[in-house]
């Protein structure tokens, strides 16, 4: 079929060669959107694909809509999607196991009758006028779709306004949490902890005795056990606190050894020491 | 003068309403309000009456138009009201009578706690009668006829306390059901043949319609007329129908509700006259129920039941001579009107003979009581004398006209109903000479009962003894006022046409065979009771007597037929309904149950359950939407 | 090469895009299979707009930009108030019918 129509469809070679090895890329990054783990993986396979969609358009001529679409699309609205992972606090990964009977292999089967069908659907289409963009983008792209914007779809711009409006609205609307109550004071939450009788003083910081003092490090017991208190609970509840407590006693180590060395004590380690690192290992 | 009839119908139907909605606050003075009203009634009733007496045959029919009450294209019900001969002798019967037995309830009801609701009932009754026989067309008369019909359920029922009483006041009230039914098609199949159902179009139309529409017409008419007068098959109420208080007894089923099957074949004469299948019929009915309850009269001892029995074989003669067409058709209601008074004296006797014994009906318990109560003996005497046919006392006129009317049918039907009507004579001269007998002479058979209660028998109050005086009066001189000189035949002949017919044998013939068997009854009579004392426990019997005991086995037969072929045919329609009918919706409703118990699965409320759902459609869309293409 | 290629590139996005939707969990996840199906859309209206020369189908494009961008906006808040309630993002979790 190509071969019929070459000498009036054709693109470059160049644009072919693009095609073929972005296209791949792109298609690659559509599956692992689909298919990572873990949601922050499936964002930025997607902000790729997207990427490479924009590098599409203007081959396409579509000038406007490429930059666009790498800065509305890829700029704003992944990054959104990069913000709300965040916000909601995804668990490390996502499980793949499918829990509903069936649903997995319906879904492919329906996704790839879909499939079959488009691409049937596209091959036997008779797709034999191929105009190109030279005329059209003659006075320049960005004015040409101006022109038709503001003339011929004036009113669905204006709609597309007000749909805009109600989004952020709505958004504001859905995420907006109502206050019911005045928030405590620093004096009645004080109150509160002495009322409980538990953790009197302030919760303990991260990072004592360790070596770092980075929020998801665990700060240590005078035992050399470390502490969940000292980390914020979300990171707790994402699993993401680096346990230290190894490395920490390796460094102190190495650290009084310098330190004997300096002052010339050539006493072995304390017995606990070695215990403990084991116990660790 | 027109203007006077709805007053006839006004006067008790305003004291029914004033009595039952009037509430405790004249209970002292109620029955004297219904009393007076229906006097009140009785009197325009005469005035009427001598107003009809004083114009031409031809012009004694006064229509009284009051409203219309369907005004529908092609369906037009009036309510008008219409007294003619005919309609008027049954007025005077009605008012007459019932103002009579009002005055009489007054004292029979004297101790009743709710006699201020009796007379409402009664007054309503006497109301829905005059509605009856005045109305001018079939579906006002039907209003009556239902008016009655609740009247008389009502009154049945009055000591409702008594099971015995509220049973068969139902009995009656469904009884009738059967034969309203029959009157009701009646009146729908009329309407389908003539478009109309007044009396005058109707009647005047009958030759334009076939004959064997008129035969269902007039059968379905003779249906509601056995419902409403007790005449076999449809007669099993009236001997329960006793439990009434006795003026109910006298005034409702004996002198005149029952008596309206007569008036409607009479009434509908031309119809009947015009389809002579139905004429037989009609005869075969009356023949039969005047024997059956004649049987039944003898072997009673309730003195009501036997009375009963008694009303049923007189209805019996009147439907007989009703069925005989023009040849009888004046004799019916003349027999009508005196059996109205002799039988309403009886009932009003038997009646205050109860009073005086504490309330027994037993005869067996009674005996020697014309020294007692006088008054009630020579009343009741001279309607005994009335009801056999003595010579020149009311009855004697009446049913031996009846006698010769059905020989003059002529031929071998002549014969046998002419032979059943004396048969007839015979055994009501047995019957009621047993009655008289066991009552009023003897030896006094009544014993305290089980709580030491001794009867002493008393005469009546004046109130009470009053209108069985008046009414024994009618039972000796009514038959001779109509009968001598015929002036009962020339006054009614306007409406109901005469025949003279042709008897096989002279008049005076039939008038010497009645008297025969009139003394071989009371012979008979004589000899089992009067002779010899009345055994206190009635002796086993024949199989005949112990039959006619049971009333002849009637509720055992509509036990049988009626109620086990009911019960049969219900028990069968119900087993249908459980296995089929249930099983094919009891089996659709399980296979949708269960269809939907595995549909359900697919609603799982998962989002991405449906999203399959939409997407495999989406591809069944896209699908089709390329096969068409390629088509 | 044929331009037609690009639909073809633009179908196989689309059917990723569906099928994703369908056997992901996460709600987020699902939402980008979403933007993926839109994009996909996109690159078949730009094709289009090429192969007949005219502008149009870029502007639908972009009319399905803007629309996208609200659709967005929307969406996320919905997550994030599922999360606060649920405190799962899950949309199995949403599911409140008995089996």
């Amino acid at each position: 079929m190509s071969a019929q129509f070459a000498a009036a469809y054709s693109t470059s070679t160049g644009e072919a060669f693009q095609f073929w090895i972005l296209g791949t890329v792109a298609v690659i990054g559509a599956l692992s959107t689909v298919l990572m783990k873990r949601a922050v993986h499936s964002a930025l396979s997607l902000a790729g694909t997207m990427i490479i969609l924009a590098v599409f358009y203007l081959a396409n001529g579509a000038y406007f809509l490429g930059i666009v679409q790498i800065v509305v699309y890829t700029g704003a609205i992944m990054m959104l999607f990069l913000f709300v992972v965040m916000l909601v606090g995804v668990t490390a990964a996502d499980s793949l196991t499918e829990t509903i009977k069936g649903q997995r292999w319906l879904a492919l089967l329906c996704g790839l009758g879909f499939g079959v069908l488009l691409f049937a659907g596209i091959g036997n289409a008779s797709l034999t006028q191929f105009d190109g963009l030279g005329t059209a983008n003659a006075n320049g792209n960005v004015e040409g779709l101006a022109a038709l914007i503001f003339t011929k779809y004036v009113f669905a711009f204006e709609i597309t306004g007000a749909l805009l409006i109600t989004a952020a609205v709505g958004a504001m609307v859905l995420t907006h949490r109502e206050r019911t109550e005045r928030p405590k004071t620093q004096r009645e939450l004080s109150e509160q902890r002495v009322r409980d009788g538990k953790h009197l003083p302030p919760l303990p910081a991260p990072g004592v005795y360790a070596r770092h003092n980075a929020v998801d490090v665990q700060g240590l017991l005078p035992d050399g056990t470390p502490s969940e208190l000292t980390v914020s609970k979300t990171l707790r509840d994402r699993g993401q606190i680096r346990d230290v407590s190894s490395e920490a006693l390796n460094d102190l180590r190495a650290l009084e050894q310098r330190a004997e060395e300096r002052l010339e004590r050539t006493e072995i380690a304390p017995a606990n020491l070695k215990r403990t690192e084991e116990a660790s290992k | 003068m027109e203007n006077l009839i709805a007053l006839l119908v006004a006067a008790p139907l305003l004291g029914a309403v004033v009595l039952l909605c009037g509430g405790r606050r004249l209970d002292a003075v109620g029955h004297w309000i219904g009393t007076i009203l229906s006097s009140a009634s009785f009197v325009i009733g005469v005035v009427l009456f001598t107003d009809l007496l004083g114009k031409n045959a031809e012009h004694r029919t006064l229509m009284q138009h009051l409203w219309t009450w369907v005004p529908v294209e092609g369906f037009q019900a009036d309510v008008t009201f219409r007294l003619d001969q005919l309609s008027m002798t049954f007025v005077l019967l009605i008012t007459g009578v019932g103002s009579l037995i009002h005055l009489y309830s007054v004292g029979y009801m004297e101790h009743d706690e709710r006699r201020r609701r009796f007379f409402g009932y009664l007054n309503l009754f006497l109301a829905a009668m005059l509605i009856l026989v005045l109305a001018d067309n079939y579906l006002l008369l039907y209003v009556g006829w239902e008016g009655v019909g609740l009247a008389s359920y009502l009154l049945i029922g009055f000591w409702q306390h008594k099971p015995s009483a509220a049973t068969a006041a139902k009995k009656a009230f469904l009884v009738n059901r059967v034969g309203d039914m029959g009157l009701s098609i009646a009146i729908m199949l009329m309407f389908t043949t003539f478009g109309t159902f007044a009396f005058g179009p109707v009647l005047s139309h009958v030759g334009d319609a076939s004959e064997g529409k008129l035969t269902g017409i007039a059968l379905m008419l003779l249906l509601a007329a056995c419902g409403k007068s007790a005449q076999v098959p449809l007669q099993s109420w009236l001997g329960d129908a006793m439990e009434g208080p006795t003026p109910v007894s006298a005034l409702i089923h004996a002198a005149t509700m029952v008596t309206a099957g007569v008036y409607l074949i009479v009434r509908s004469g031309a119809i009947f006259n015009a389809a002579p299948d139905a004429q037989l019929v009609v005869t075969v009915v009356g023949a039969v129920t005047l024997l059956f309850g004649a049987i039944v009269g003898c072997a009673k001892d309730d003195i009501k039941k036997a009375l009963a029995g008694s009303t049923m074989s007189q209805i019996g003669y009147m439907v007989l001579a009703a069925g005989l067409g023009p040849i009888g058709y004046v004799f019916a209601i003349m027999h009508l009107v005196t059996h109205g008074f002799f039988k309403a004296g009886l009932f009003l006797g038997a009646g205050s003979v109860m009073h005086g014994m504490n309330d027994e009906v037993d005869m067996r318990k009674y005996g020697g009581l014309r020294k007692y109560m006088p008054v009630t003996f020579i009343t009741f005497g001279l309607g005994y004398l009335a009801i056999i046919g003595f010579p020149g006392l009311s009855g004697f006129f009446s049913k031996d006209k009846i006698i010769e009317a059905a020989f003059a049918k002529g031929g071998t039907e002549g014969w046998i109903l002419g032979g059943a009507a004396l048969l007839g004579a015979a055994i009501t001269a047995f019957y009621m000479t047993r009655v008289m007998l066991m009552t009023f002479f003897g030896e006094k058979r009544w014993q305290p009962d089980e709580n030491g209660n001794e009867p002493h028998p008393h005469e009546s109050p004046k109130t009470m003894t009053i209108p069985m005086i008046v009414l024994a009066f009618g039972s000796v001189f009514a038959g001779g006022i109509f009968g001598i000189g015929d002036r009962f035949l020339h006054w009614l002949e306007p409406i109901t046409g005469h025949e003279e017919g042709n008897s096989p044998v002279s008049a005076l013939t039939v008038t010497l065979a009645t008297m025969v068997v009139l003394v071989i009854g009371v012979g008979i009579a004589w000899a089992q009771y009067g002779r010899k004392p009345v055994p206190a426990v009635a002796p086993r019997g024949s199989l005949l007597t112990r039959a006619a005991r049971r009333d002849l086995l009637q509720d055992d037969f509509n036990h049988v037929v009626l109620v086990r072929g009911g019960e049969h045919l219900t028990r069968s329609l119900v087993y249908v309904d459980h296995t089929l009918v249930d099983g094919v919706v009891n089996g659709t409703a399980a296979s949708m149950g269960g269809l939907s118990g595995r549909l359900r699965k697919l609603q799982n409320g998962y989002a991405r359950s449906y999203a399959v759902s939409m997407f495999g459609g989406a591809a069944i869309l896209v699908a089709a939407t390329l096969l068409m293409r390629a088509v | 090469m044929n331009p037609v290629n690009y639909l073809y590139l633009s179908a196989l996005l689309f059917t990723i895009g569906a099928t994703g939707v369908l056997i992901r969990r996460n709600a987020i996840v699902v939402f980008m299979c979403i933007e993926l199906m839109l994009n996909a859309c996109n690159l078949a209206f730009v094709t289009f707009s090429r192969m007949h020369g005219n502008l149009d189908g870029q502007v639908i494009a972009f009319f399905t930009m803007v629309v996208a961008a609200a659709e967005v906006v929307v969406g996320l808040a919905i997550i994030v108030s599922l999360f606060r309630s649920r405190h799962s993002a899950s949309v199995d979790d949403a599911s409140l019918m008995k089996l």
